[in-house]
């Protein structure tokens, strides 16, 4: 079953997704991949404007151009691996209220953890499928810290429209990664 | 050759922005594999369409435009100082267009200066032979795929591989079940059995340059590819790791000698955006003829 998710998004809605729901997410996201996650789990602040609390963060290093009238244009934004932003990312939901971390590839136990006591949950992307996944972004509404991460690195203010991802691993403990990972390793142990 | 900057531009234009056909076939075959209404099915549906979307609006198939691997094989004599420049240039071109992301980062500052130039990057290999031709092949190796990578030291006891091909099947087996869909699967497994630690990966990552659909005229590396091709689709890692049946798309393994001490299984993973092209260049540098 589809669902609809606009962001900032409530506990409520969140609690009430499932793994193996297929969503459709409307409203803003913002980017944030390695040098994100490591400078807010050292402590550093939220640049002015950045505002996670509902929110959603997506582990993504779009290709960015600036156009003729000088807007900027994302060209390619599919996700990046998120299993990097293990040690950080259950502190960072609970610092700043995140409800949701698109990425692929899953998330671990930390994570997974935190996903139950706060109420978040993981959105898996398709991986590699970055011109389906910009035709989604609408606009750019900012961007932050470009200067000092560079542009993959950056925080790029997104507004989406019915941006396509798989909730695979909820808010009640339970992680499709879990499941895939166990399921595969005994189908290997009677191959070997 | 002063066609060869415009040609190498328009080389990592295509290997960006359009699959290879033999790769489109795998994902094709794998399309129809996977069970109407289920979350595999549906991710194989957004790649198709991702595929023609790339090449439609001439962007990259994926944002992660990856390591820039350029595989030159070329007659004695031709300048390789001048070809790496020109390569160089095309790279910094290709990123203003958009057609690669300002992908490289100094290792030590963490700076990105946005040109995609720098220790290492491009990479080059030049290798020269007793012919005219004039071949350039390119692969852009995304980072997600590249870190589920693996390398083996045989025996392994954990894994009870033995320094034979039953253990080398073992090794790349479980490279499969750790990568599960870290590494955006369906994926493409590039094996080298043998070499020391540098050259079995670089050889690993040159089986990457045959056709998917090809054939090991080794019979007993054939028999060892088609194995693992087929055990891998069985144990329902599936698209993204989702679960289903197209864990793998293909399994590509060649060997180097080794010293007697050493026994390496070298695995590199490529991701279903598998992206790799090439043309054959004329003398003055223009494109004669694309070779996928």
């Amino acid at each position: 079953m589809t669902h609809h998710l606009t962001s900032p998004i409530s506990e409520e809605a969140i609690r009430g997704l499932k793994v193996g729901d297929q969503v459709l997410i409307s409203g803003v996201v913002f980017t944030g991949r390695d040098a994100v996650h490591k400078y807010l789990h050292e402590g550093g602040e939220l640049p002015d404007g950045v505002n996670l609390e509902g929110g959603i963060i997506y582990h993504c290093g779009p290709v960015v151009l600036k156009d003729e009238n000088g807007e900027w244009k994302v060209v390619a934004a599919g996700p990046t691996t998120s299993i990097r932003e293990e040690p950080y990312q259950g502190g960072i939901m609970k610092q700043f209220g995140l409800r949701g971390v698109i990425g692929k590839g899953g998330m671990a136990d930390k994570t997974l953890a935190a996903c139950k006591d706060h109420g978040a949950v993981y959105l898996h992307a398709i991986g590699g499928a970055a011109q389906v996944l910009a035709e989604c972004i609408v606009r750019v509404r900012d961007v932050y810290m470009l200067e000092e991460f560079g542009s993959p690195e950056a925080i790029w203010e997104l507004e989406v429209h019915e941006f396509p991802a798989v909730v695979t691993m909820d808010s009640h403990g339970e992680s499709l990664h879990k499941d895939v990972h166990a399921m595969s390793e005994e189908a290997l142990a009677d191959r070997r | 050759m002063r066609g060869l900057r415009e040609s190498l531009t328009e080389l990592i234009r295509r290997t960006s922005a359009e699959i290879p056909d033999d790769v489109q076939r795998g994902i094709l075959h794998g399309l129809e594999q996977e069970k109407e209404g289920t979350i595999a099915k549906s991710a194989l549906e957004i790649i198709e369409k991702n595929i023609e979307l790339a090449r439609r609006k001439s962007q990259p198939l994926c944002q992660d435009t990856g390591s820039i691997l350029f595989y030159v094989d070329c007659p004695v004599g031709l300048n390789q100082v001048e070809f790496e420049a020109e390569a160089r240039e095309a790279v910094l071109a290709a990123t203003k267009l958009g057609y690669l992301r300002q992908n490289s980062v100094d290792s030590i500052t963490g700076k990105n200066d946005g040109t995609n130039l720098g220790p290492g990057s491009p990479n080059m290999h030049f290798h020269q032979h007793s012919t005219d031709e004039i071949n350039v092949r390119l692969m852009l190796k995304g980072g997600g795929c590249e870190n589920v990578g693996a390398q083996f030291s045989l025996p392994n006891t954990a894994l009870k591989a033995n320094r034979d091909l039953d253990g080398c099947r073992k090794v790349i087996l479980e490279a499969v079940h750790q990568a599960q869909g870290k590494g955006c699967g369906p994926g493409i497994l590039g094996v080298c059995i043998g070499g020391d630690r540098a050259s079995g990966y670089e050889f690993s990552k040159r089986e990457f340059l045959r056709k998917l659909d090809d054939r090991n005229p080794d019979p007993k590396l054939d028999e060892l590819e088609q194995d693992i091709l087929k055990t891998a689709n069985e144990l329902g890692i599936g698209p993204m790791g989702f679960g289903g049946k197209t864990t793998l798309l293909g399994v590509k393994i060649g060997a180097a000698n080794r010293v007697p001490a050493s026994y390496f299984v070298s695995i590199s993973y490529m991701c279903w955006a598998f992206r790799r092209h090439g043309a054959s260049l004329a003398q003055d540098g223009t494109i004669s003829d694309w070779l996928y």
